[in-house]
């Protein structure tokens, strides 16, 4: 029997996703016994012809990293979609949009004026900017074309499972090639990871007080926390409560609060103002003075509370163009 | 710019033992009070999620009010407080995903204050008029589609 063929691209991501493969080692040969990997541009050479000419649906399953933001990455994740029976949002910028959608929280023209024009190490006396079509030397150039908005995957095309983390633990993907291979498929958009949030798992959840109190909040930047207490009993923002668990407590086990990469647990319509209406209704403060100070003392609660999750949020991103203050 | 021809459409989320009696005590007491509000009983203002409030603004809402008992009144003993210590938070994210903290409003008013509902009703209507239309529907599309 010929071995089923499994498809990897990225889009906007940071290759991390790929590090959890590569990560494998010399396991990747049990992999390959296996399966036969027919696409991978982080480690082998394809070209967009080669995916074109595959039959539709030839393709077992394509695990798909990455946020959508050029018409490219659209072309691709729309061909592989046509060509794989199965396609995974693998990783949290896929499955929601992840650390490239907090581009959702300003502008194309600002972030091209940034990155551009304005950034001091630029040297850029013409006002250069990329252009999709441009002439050099007699040759029309083409680049494409960047989105005004960062989508989750599942906004350009269908995707049929969920693999969440940043990037997913290498234990939950082998969940998922095991359910493949041996067909034991679950319902269609479920989120391949627990259904309850981290907390559940934490080993810090003993030191959880029955009544937790949070008088301000404490940055990472200027407070160590407390390496045994519950981290937002010691005054950290963790994501905990509402972020599926699975992820094997990683950032917990390092020191560090939950950043939420594995998504809100099911049900949830909104993870940031449901984390906020938690964190907030648990302060210490009495006063409306009080109440506006503990609220000052969460520093950017967009970037925190939506750190993987803006684009697929209710409000997706910033209304109104940031204010030119450079 | 104030635009007298707009009137825009506000949520209200009146705490039951509270200020939805107030609301009542204005209706009876027949105090004259702009028509923009459409109230929405709760059990009390620390039911309010912020997911109401952003999902009102969200389809179609250009103000949304949260109203409960005095601080020390609450029905719950402390749920107002909830409310209290939301309602800032609420506004500083609000206002990164640009939109103005004007348009949600935190009020305490009890069953015997009617009159202090019209009023606030009546600023809160005035001060949405000089903000705008929030259309965010329109606008989030506008911000999202198009190369």
């Amino acid at each position: 029997m010929a071995k089923p063929k499994v498809a990897f691209y990225w889009c906007a991501s940071c290759g991390g996703c790929e590090e959890t493969i590569v990560d494998l080692a010399e396991d990747i040969l049990k992999v390959v016994e296996a399966v036969d990997i027919v696409l991978w541009p982080v480690a082998l050479d394809f070209k967009l012809k080669d995916v074109k000419a595959w039959k539709p649906g030839e393709v077992a399953v394509a695990f798909i990293n990455g946020a959508v933001r050029l018409s490219e990455q659209e072309e691709w994740v729309k061909l592989l979609r046509e060509k794989c029976s199965l396609v995974v949002a693998f990783g949290s910028c896929a499955h929601l949009g992840g650390i490239p959608g907090l581009a959702n929280a300003t502008t194309r023209d600002e972030i091209i004026a940034n990155k551009y024009l304005r950034a001091p190490t630029v040297n850029n006396p013409e006002g250069t900017v990329p252009q999709e079509k441009s002439k050099v030397n007699g040759f029309e150039l083409e680049l494409p074309n960047f989105w005004k908005d960062v989508k989750a995957l599942d906004e350009v095309i269908d995707v049929d499972y969920y693999l969440p983390g940043c990037p997913p633990p290498f234990e939950t993907v082998a969940t998922a090639v095991n359910a493949i291979l041996e067909n034991k498929l679950p319902p269609k958009g479920s989120v391949i990871a627990p259904e309850k949030a981290l907390c559940e798992t934490c080993p810090r959840n003993e030191s959880k007080p029955d009544d937790l109190t949070i008088t301000s909040f404490k940055r990472l930047a200027t407070s160590t926390p407390d390496p045994e207490k519950c981290f937002l009993a010691d005054g950290f923002l963790c994501m905990g409560p509402a972020t599926r668990g699975g992820c094997g407590e990683r950032c917990i086990n390092g020191n560090m609060p939950c950043r939420g990469c594995f998504g809100p647990t099911p049900d949830v319509l909104d993870a940031g103002l449901k984390m906020l209406s938690a964190v907030a209704s648990r302060g210490a403060a009495d006063t409306e003075q009080a109440s506006q100070d503990f609220a000052d003392s969460l520093v950017d609660p967009l970037g925190t509370l939506y750190r993987f999750s803006l684009p697929v949020s209710m409000l997706r991103r910033r209304l109104v163009p940031t204010g030119d203050n450079q | 710019m104030a635009n007298e021809q707009f009137e825009p459409r506000i949520v209200g989320f009146l705490c039951r033992w509270c200020s939805y009696t107030g609301a009542d005590l204005a209706g009876t007491s027949r105090m004259q009070y702009p028509a923009n509000l459409a109230a929405i009983r709760v059990m009390c203002s620390g039911r309010v999620d912020p997911t109401f409030v952003v999902k009102a603004l969200k389809d179609g809402a250009d103000g949304v009010l949260i109203a409960g008992c005095h601080p020390g009144d609450c029905h719950y003993s402390e749920g107002n407080y909830k409310a209290m210590r939301r309602y800032p938070m609420l506004l500083n994210l609000l206002d990164q995903f640009g939109i103005e903290c004007g348009r949600v409003r935190l009020e305490w008013i009890s069953a015997s204050e009617g009159e202090r509902f019209a009023e606030v009703v009546t600023e809160f209507t005035e001060q949405l008029k000089a903000l705008g239309p929030l259309n965010w529907q329109e606008s989030i599309s506008a911000l999202c589609t198009g190369t």
